[in-house]
């Protein structure tokens, strides 16, 4: 009878999440090993949540703190609400503008890597032509380029691209941004479209329904748990790209965000306008906290996808 | 049909296959041809010079040193990562205490741990390297990590952190698996969780503890997550550009103690002009970012466990 209780009492856990009302009445049964390994994940477990979370909250509350009270008592609560932190990050310091621009070419870049991402899946996954493995592997080998050894080169097809100006334009990142998604997006979409079935596609097309139609009107739509996963994976990357628009977009009226701010750090150092900058990152962490917010399982699930093959 | 079905594939793959090609496939093929030239950036002015950058590369005392700093980081930060991830994965599906006929002891809050864990990975590298450029802030009553030593009384502890030399580039790792951890989290909570229970149970008949149960059924079924994860963080470790950029003393400093290899190039090419030298460092990040990735699938490969 011990030896049976010990081995209920010791049985690991398979799944997490779902820890909830099954908790209560377990006292009686605790077996001493369990209870130390117990106390002692725990502990780990919130030293780490704490080491995690503090320095991410105390972004927020020093948003709303004089720029002399972060710098000499950084850890303390605001005296009062500075709301005009805020104010100043938005026009000063030009994060409104600097917001804006951001939500334009991440808008569009993210539309247009989704659209044409899922056009490339699709025909790689669901028809056979000559070239079409070579195309498919064309994309893939994309992910395993380091980025730094091209944007050298980069600079330059932007700087001579013949007709249009692509430097330091919307138009000319927005296009690099598709271009460099492309790779993951093609082979996270393609693997998706294999995996629905041919049937329904079929179908339609028996039904008189054109290629084009069979994929906007059928396909796409059944599509859509897996256009959720990457278009939030893109939407991420895009939103926090740091490298290509630090070299790309060299002129202060088309900075994004994660340039604007990191040129306001760089430009200050230990000294400065602390309280606009903290106002500005939080500014700049509000559409990705509230689309983590909401979509915190497929946050998680798509950035991880990558990883899992 | 067929003309159809011809002309409906070439549509669709026109326009991303352009893109492509224009933005990733030609610089990736003129990387090459540039590192073989003398090149300030000027139209037409490019010099070949052939194999001479990769010469001066072998030779360059700067360069060795940045990428020195990359392999630690490629050999540190991903042990790190991986071990704490690893842990803390299990600890969240295993460490909870046993409960009336629920073979489920997950940590209570497991949802909400990863929910924080990976709160890093959704926000901008700058943001991270803002708030952690405070924490190290050097100043001993106003840095955020000095006066939390300072208050519970470990004054001795403090320090100039990213303007030590000896520890400056420590710091940044920490930095790196910081903000990498809740990946791995996330991504082997996922796996264990997909691993059947009938194993653990079986294995429970037979005796086994948590840390037997780790080490003889979470870890090899978990082995090729793992390998994935280790060229993913490799690949990251091979970066660090916007964190050292933005926090280190005098960018890569002190005395060039946390300077890295993409922080060289960056500077060789937009800041010196010298293009054809800095080509040549991203082709020795190609070169090293392969042999990472080859040494790494070689000599981590397992035979593979289906279950």
């Amino acid at each position: 009878m011990t030896t049976e209780t010990n081995a209920v009492d010791r049985r690991p856990a398979v799944s997490g999440p779902s820890t909830g009302g099954a908790a209560r009445g377990r006292k009686s049964r605790k077996g001493a090993e369990g209870g130390v390994l117990n106390v002692f994940s725990h502990g780990m477990l919130i030293v780490w949540a704490l080491m995690v979370g503090l320095p991410l909250l105390w972004v927020l509350w020093s948003s709303f703190k004089s720029s002399g009270d972060i710098l000499t008592t950084p850890w303390s609560l605001p005296d009062s609400l500075h709301f005009e932190n805020w104010a100043n990050a938005w026009n000063k310091a030009n994060i409104g503008k600097f917001f804006l621009n951001t939500i334009i070419v991440v808008g569009g870049s993210v539309i247009g890597t989704m659209v044409l991402g899922s056009m490339a899946g699709y025909v790689l996954a669901r028809f056979t032509f000559p070239g079409n493995r070579f195309i498919y592997y064309l994309f893939v080998a994309g992910m395993s380029f380091p980025v730094f050894m091209l944007v050298i080169p980069l600079f330059f097809v932007m700087r001579d691209f013949p007709g249009i100006p692509l430097l330091a334009t919307y138009q000319g990142l927005i296009m690099v941004y598709i271009a460099y998604s492309l790779p993951f997006t093609v082979f996270f979409m393609t693997s998706f479209f294999r995996t629905l079935p041919t049937s329904v596609a079929e179908a339609a097309m028996i039904d008189g329904a054109s290629h084009l139609r069979t994929f906007f009107q059928v396909m796409l739509p059944m599509a859509k748990p897996g256009l959720i996963s990457i278009g939030i994976f893109n939407f991420l990357g895009q939103w926090n790209q740091y490298l290509l628009p630090m070299v790309l977009n060299q002129n202060e009226d088309k900075y994004v965000l994660t340039q604007g701010l990191a040129n306001i750090a760089l430009q200050q150092g230990y000294e400065g306008d602390w309280g606009g900058l903290m106002a500005g990152m939080m500014i700049a962490m509000l559409p990705v906290l509230i689309v983590y917010f909401i979509f915190q399982r497929q946050v998680q699930a798509g950035l991880t996808a990558g990883a899992i093959k | 049909m067929q003309h159809g079905k011809y002309r409906f594939i070439a549509g669709f793959l026109a326009l991303p296959l352009v893109i492509y090609a224009v933005f990733v496939i030609s610089p990736f093929v003129q990387a090459f041809q540039i590192s073989t030239t003398e090149w300030s950036g000027l139209r037409g002015a490019a010099k070949s010079i052939g194999l001479d950058n990769y010469d001066k590369l072998l030779h360059s005392d700067e360069f060795w040193n940045a990428l020195k700093h990359n392999v630690i980081m490629l050999v540190l930060v991903p042990i790190a990562t991986l071990a704490l991830g690893l842990f803390f994965a299990f600890m969240l599906n295993v460490g909870g205490r046993s409960r009336r006929g629920a073979v489920i002891t997950g940590v209570r809050g497991a949802g909400f741990y990863k929910f924080v864990y990976f709160f890093p990975q959704v926000i901008s590298i700058t943001i991270i390297s803002v708030i952690w450029f405070n924490i190290y802030n050097p100043d001993p009553h106003d840095g955020m990590l000095n006066s939390l030593l300072g208050a519970v009384g470990l004054d001795s502890l403090q320090s100039s952190w990213l303007g030590e030399k000896d520890i400056a580039l420590a710091c940044i790792m920490v930095v790196m698996v910081w903000a990498n951890v809740g990946f791995y989290v996330v991504l082997f909570s996922a796996a264990m969780a997909s691993i059947p229970r009938d194993i653990y149970e079986a294995s429970l008949l037979d005796g086994a503890n948590r840390l037997h149960t780790f080490f003889r059924i979470t870890l090899p079924l978990l082995w090729d997550t793992v390998q994935t994860g280790w060229v993913y963080m490799g690949i990251i470790a091979m970066d660090a550009f916007a964190l050292v950029q933005i926090m280190s003393v005098n960018m890569g400093g002190p005395d060039g103690a946390t300077d890295v290899v993409p922080l060289r190039l960056y500077q060789t090419a937009f800041r010196d002009s010298q293009f054809g030298y800095a080509a040549a460092m991203g082709v020795a990040m190609l070169v090293v970012t392969l042999l990472f990735a080859v040494l790494t699938m070689r000599f981590a490969r397992r035979e593979r466990i289906e279950f």
